[in-house]
């Protein structure tokens, strides 16, 4: 399958959506406009980008930090986003939740928890409930190559294998966990090896380059909506920022940063849709300026909307009545 | 319905079992997941023919990951299914906790995504079941806001609180205890009911002294407070049926009339429901009080094996009639 000019433009958007996003709010985290931890996918967009451009609008999405890009496909507006960093009533969690730990069942798309991995059985349980029903529909799931050690993820491609179950995991290895490079995080080379001992495929992918995650991940969610069961995808990248905003990450040698500067996801994508003649200056100036915009009202949006008032913590901490599930 | 259907006395067991059919049957999106539940039956055998009426996905036998079991119930629920999960005994939901604590209690409260989810947790001693077989893990549970939970006593409030659990848009963790399993038993309606959650029950009516207790304890408060009626002290025996949210209503109401309480659990003494119970009292009910509350639990080890050691270890009548006699004096 080869990747058309409008898939590849869509791509394209996102990555820059995603960065441009992100890059706000790592600016009003230093203007210390945002209280909490600031979490970036800065260098790794393709990965989220490209995974949740390849499902269909029924499908659904279990991310993780790492995955603004994923949020971005889905529906989540950079107004709500923006809203939810800065604790705002608009935010998708109302001011209950920040940074990235958002979520919404209409629009496909299972909150984080902050415990890596955590997503991943409750992956399963989504794609379980598919099969159930015998519905077509899919799961796309990720976490980093830390999140891998927990056994949470262990447990989910143990029971995603036996039951065949329509979920492709990704792992989106940026090399560090927090502080924690990989060598001392697991004794494997690759972290597809672990897929392995679940007897489900693996594959690796440049996780810089957004065609071929959603290329990959394309062929891996046919495979799971035609009953072949689970995939595992590694995507290859590196965690260009620190774990959060405050984190300086002096322990990452600058001469891996300055490797992985020059793979940047963006710049591959400028590239090769210069190559397949796709794009080129202009265009990219023309998204650049739209996503800019964006941004701004974004930000308008975000700063106008109130704060919670204080008792409104009370609530919610039961359900009391049915809500709409994407069904 | 013939005279002698209606004249089965069911055990707090097959009272589960009846509940899980009844709700399968009526109710297409409840499905079953745990270890051995299928054609095994399960530990207890509450699931015994299940997979054969409902098939291997309704029955779904799982891996062994209590965490990856849970947190797949959860992803289920969430899509609109209503999913049950064994624990084969509650001592292994400890495997699960974070699910339970960090992704099915707070997804409600975080974004509004309902979990729909119930666990049932084979719980308690008396069945020489050793430290890893015997537990009471409710108050850890209690402690999380977003969970709900109950322990019912008889075959009835089993049958009617998992009803009401399954219906429950709330994860609900389902406190069976193992040794009321065939030991407890009654006539049950043949109509379908449930026991809403959050209501406690006054299982025997007194005026002198309030006992507040819950799942096993419920019928070592009965026993007791026969034998005391013996002698004249009169106890009401109050069988709370929901941990959590806690029927603080019916508690204090039972504590205003009688003056006198007892808080008694199988549940170790430090940091148990007791405390609460007694620190809400003190806060809401201290002049009603004729006397200091006492509390009667297990001794703060983990639950031994040998049956000696087990006997020592469990609350008995007697330990309630001593405390009884000594409140009775003031």
């Amino acid at each position: 399958m080869e990747i058309s000019q409008s898939e590849f433009l869509h791509l394209y958007y996102f990555l820059k959506l995603t960065r441009a996003l992100e890059e706000r709010v790592t600016t009003l985290y230093r203007q210390g406009r945002i209280v909490g931890g600031v979490y970036t996918s800065h260098g790794m967009e393709a990965i989220s980008v490209g995974y949740a451009s390849a499902l269909q609008a029924d499908d659904i999405i279990a991310p993780f930090h790492r995955d603004m890009g994923a949020f971005l496909v889905r529906g989540i507006t950079p107004g709500e986003v923006l809203a939810q960093y800065l604790g705002k009533r608009t935010g998708p969690t109302k001011g209950k939740d920040g940074n990235v730990h958002m979520g919404d069942l209409k629009r496909g798309i299972i909150a984080f928890v902050s415990h890596l991995a955590d997503n991943l059985p409750v992956a399963t349980g989504v794609a379980l409930a598919f099969k159930l029903r015998g519905e077509s529909r899919i799961v796309a799931a990720n976490t980093g190559d830390g999140g891998t050690s927990r056994g949470d993820f262990h447990e989910a491609l143990n029971f995603a294998s036996v039951r065949r179950l329509p979920v492709v995991f990704f792992c989106n290895n940026n090399q560090y966990a927090y502080s924690t490079p990989l060598h001392l995080q697991m004794a494997i080379k690759d972290v597809v090896e672990r897929a392995k001992a679940y007897a489900i495929p693996g594959e690796i992918v440049d996780g810089n380059d957004v065609a071929s995650v959603y290329l990959t991940a394309h062929r891996a969610f046919q495979r799971a909506r035609d009953g072949g069961g689970p995939t595992f995808i590694e995507c290859k990248t590196m965690r260009m920022h620190g774990h959060s905003e405050h984190d300086s990450a002096k322990y990452v040698p600058r001469e891996l940063l300055e490797e992985w500067k020059k793979k940047d996801p963006i710049l591959k994508a400028e590239r090769r849709l210069k190559e397949l003649g796709y794009a080129g200056q202009p265009e990219f100036q023309e998204i650049h300026m739209r996503v800019e915009k964006e941004i701004e009202t974004a930000l308008a949006f975000a700063e106008q909307s109130p704060l919670p008032e204080g008792p409104e913590a009370l609530e919610g901490v039961f359900a009391a009545n049915p809500v709409e599930v994407l069904i | 319905m013939t005279t002698s259907a209606i004249t089965h006395e069911v055990t707090y067991l097959e009272a589960i079992s009846q509940a899980l059919d009844e709700e399968m049957s009526q109710d297409e999106r409840v499905f079953l997941m745990g270890e051995d539940i299928g054609p095994y039956g399960g530990a207890f055998r509450v699931t015994e023919g299940f997979q054969d009426k409902y098939g291997e996905w309704r029955v779904l036998d799982t891996p062994l990951a209590e965490s990856g079991i849970v947190g797949a119930a959860i992803g289920a629920a969430m899509m609109g299914m209503r999913p049950v999960v064994e624990m084969q005994f509650a001592d292994f939901i400890s495997c699960a906790f974070d699910q339970i604590t960090e992704m099915a209690a707070k997804n409600h409260y975080r974004w509004g995504a309902e979990v729909p989810l119930v666990i049932r947790a084979p719980f308690g001693g008396g069945t020489h079941g050793g430290p890893f077989h015997s537990v009471c893990p409710e108050v850890w549970f209690f402690h999380t806001p977003g969970l709900k939970l109950v322990a019912p006593s008889t075959a009835y409030d089993a049958k009617g609180l998992l009803k009401a659990a399954i219906r429950d848009h709330n994860p609900v963790i389902y406190f069976e205890h193992k040794f009321l399993y065939r030991r407890v038993k009654e006539v049950l309606p043949a109509e379908d009911y449930i026991v809403p959650i959050g209501e406690a029950e006054i299982k025997r009516t007194g005026s002198e002294i309030s006992v507040i207790t819950y799942g096993a304890m419920v019928h070592v408060a009965l026993e007791a407070a026969e034998a005391l009626d013996q002698e004249g002290i009169d106890m009401e025996v109050v069988d709370l049926r929901t941990l959590s949210p806690l029927d603080t209503d019916t508690v204090k109401d039972s504590v205003r009339k009688t003056g006198k309480v007892i808080i008694l659990h199988e549940d170790t003494k430090t940091g148990g429901i007791g405390g609460e119970i007694a620190a809400i009292l003190a806060e809401e009910c201290f002049n009603a009080l004729d006397a200091p509350i006492m509390r009667i639990a297990a001794p703060d080890i983990p639950v031994p094996y040998s049956p000696p050691l087990e006997d020592f270890f469990l609350p008995k009548a007697h330990d309630v009639i001593t405390a009884a006699r000594q409140l009775a004096a003031y």
